[in-house]
């Protein structure tokens, strides 16, 4: 394998096998919300962090784009969160002000910085994997490790908070905090994912493995395990792809997810036959059996 | 278990009084007082928009009190922590969330309040399990929730709340939209939780198969307490499916203990139609 003897490709891989486990492991929760598109969001928020990142240009590693987008981004998914809250009426439009102003505001920081180039731009904007940093690569790791705790560490909590919130509240639990806990954690990943997939394209990595898996799922545990398979699954190949045939990595990857997604759902409709069929074999003896061996007694011949 | 355990020297488990809440702009409880004692089984009445519903949610502070007091097992609902003694049934959401779920799954976020940091025991799935031979559903632990009739789901939806072991279980509407062999169903778990000591505060449209448990019945009417006293008798044209019961002034209806505060609902003399069934 060749592929491996690269520094460069070995840091592409561990950051795809990162953002592959981690992207659906939140995603679910926000696709068990209905919020499957609050990814995209915090994406679009966190260009305005990578922006003022590049302007502010300082050298020191707190003030790295990446650093600088995950706080911006934090800021704006608490932001969404708290919307959600107080603004439930026209919240829909007050996130759309957020998502814009958020793109527009990217692009304007990143022209007045200069650093900022439309290449650099379209590396945070479509993903780069084969230029992430040994520096970038250490923060990607701990900020992995962080939402996975948290996503594997609080499922029951998690689950309780986004299937019902209003019953989650009466068992006690703390509904607000963990709400924006799990806003927070997207937002995390987003900013890890930055660098594999692309802003645009991060909250495809997060909502089509989970779409895929619950394809062919009955539960939430089995949906979040095979999620994962799937979005390591494809961000692996993807990367290889894109060391192999010229081709963008965030782009493969993403596409990947969607044959899978099309596969799996292919795959529904008879594994559901299988299954009633199954379910119908159990239950024997539910319809009369009419021997097959009587004739009719009316043989009239004409 | 009919008897009303009415002991004043107990502390009542639930304590309402002169309840005020509005949505949005428009008041939706006018004063209202509502006392549940420990073993009771009382039934919340009222019309659609009768603000039964948004008093049962002020009691589990999902809707919060514009006006007066409220205390749960004596505790100023401020300070109530002790969420594990409490069970609550919502009113039945059109579908479960976005991802698929099992029965055992959404009934184990039931048992969440009992553990500690999540981690189950083999206790608290003993008692999932329990919980769902209750309902009659441990056979579909493995199903997917999605795969389940409306009836079927409300039946989980209660397992859910049974598997805390509450000592006060709250229900919003259980019996709506619920077929008849799971309104049975639903009324033998009921029967056998109040045979257990567990107190009941119910939301109903209609008494239904329920009536031989409710041990005193709350009418609301436009955010006010009109009735609070025994069942209403459902007789004759009343018992009928459809009928708008009407029931006279709560003047000539026995107290059951909460006073009426509601202004000028007192001396209406005209009868009161509580609209069971509109």
């Amino acid at each position: 394998m060749e592929i491996l003897d690269y520094t460069f490709m070995q840091r592409a891989l561990l950051a795809a096998l990162i953002v592959g486990i981690t992207a659906p492991a939140i995603g679910i929760y926000l696709v068990q919300r209905r919020q499957s598109l609050m990814g995209d969001g915090i994406g679009h928020v966190a260009l305005t962090g990578v922006g003022l990142g590049f302007l502010i240009n300082s050298g020191s590693i707190w003030a790295s784009p990446v650093w600088v987008a995950t706080f911006v981004a934090i800021g704006g998914s608490v932001a969404m969160e708290l919307i959600r809250w107080y603004g439930r009426t026209r919240g829909d439009l007050a996130l759309a002000m957020l998502f814009y102003g958020g793109m527009a505001g990217g692009v304007m920081l990143m022209n007045l910085s200069d650093a900022g180039s439309n290449a650099n731009l379209s590396t945070y904007l479509f993903g780069s994997i084969t230029t992430v940093s040994s520096q970038d690569m250490t923060t990607i790791c701990v900020l992995a490790a962080v939402v996975l705790a948290i996503t594997i560490g609080l499922r029951r909590q998690l689950f309780a908070v986004c299937q019902d919130e209003e019953f989650a509240r009466v068992t006690g639990l703390p509904v607000r905090l963990l709400n924006l806990l799990v806003a927070v954690t997207a937002a995390v990943t987003v900013t890890v994912a930055m660098r594999v997939v692309g802003l645009l394209l991060v909250s495809a990595l997060m909502v089509i493995p989970v779409a895929a898996a619950q394809q062919i799922t009955r539960s939430f545990a089995v949906t979040f395990v095979l999620a994962v398979a799937i979005g390591v699954g494809v961000t692996l190949t993807g990367t290889a792809t894109s060391y192999y045939v010229d081709v963008p990595s965030g782009a493969t990857i993403v596409l990947f997810a969607i044959v899978l997604f099309v596969l799996f759902t292919a795959l529904a409709a008879p594994l559901a036959k299988k299954r009633a069929r199954a379910a119908a074999d159990g239950a024997q003896g539910c319809t009369l059996e009419v021997p097959g061996s009587r004739a009719a007694a009316d043989d009239v011949s004409v | 278990m009919n008897t009303p355990a009415h002991q004043p020297d107990r502390q009542p488990v639930i304590d309402l009084r002169a309840a005020t809440a509005t949505l949005g702009a428009r008041p939706v409880l006018r004063g209202v007082d509502l006392t549940v004692h420990s073993g009771e089984v009382v039934a919340l009445l009222g019309a659609n928009g009768s603000g039964k519903s948004t008093a049962v949610r002020s009691v589990i502070g999902q809707v919060p009190l514009t006006g007066g007091t409220l205390s749960l097992f004596g505790t100023e609902f401020r300070r109530f922590k002790d969420w594990a003694r409490i069970g609550y049934v919502p009113q039945r959401t059109t579908a479960a969330g976005g991802v698929p779920a099992t029965v055992s799954e959404i009934v184990t976020a039931g048992r969440l309040a009992r553990t500690k940091f999540g981690i189950l025991r083999k206790a608290d799935r003993a008692a999932v399990h329990h919980a769902l031979e209750l309902v009659g559903m441990a056979d579909r632990a493995k199903d997917s929730a999605s795969a389940l009739s409306g009836g079927q789901h409300q039946r989980v939806l209660i397992a859910r709340a049974l598997a805390v072991e509450p000592e006060l279980l709250i229900m919003d509407e259980p019996m709506a939209g619920v077929d008849l062999a799971s309104q049975e169903v639903l009324a033998g778990a009921l029967r056998e939780q109040v045979a257990r000591g567990t107190t009941v505060l119910l939301v109903l449209h209609e008494l239904g198969p329920l009536e031989p448990l409710i041990d005193r019945a709350v009418v609301l009417r436009d955010g006010c307490v009109v009735h609070d006293g025994p069942p209403p008798e459902a007789v004759g044209q009343h018992a009928l499916p459809g009928h708008d019961h009407a029931h006279p002034s709560p003047a000539a209806a026995p107290s059951g203990g909460a006073s009426h505060h509601c202004m000028g609902s007192h001396a209406d003399p005209a009868p009161i139609r509580t609209g069971l069934l509109s």
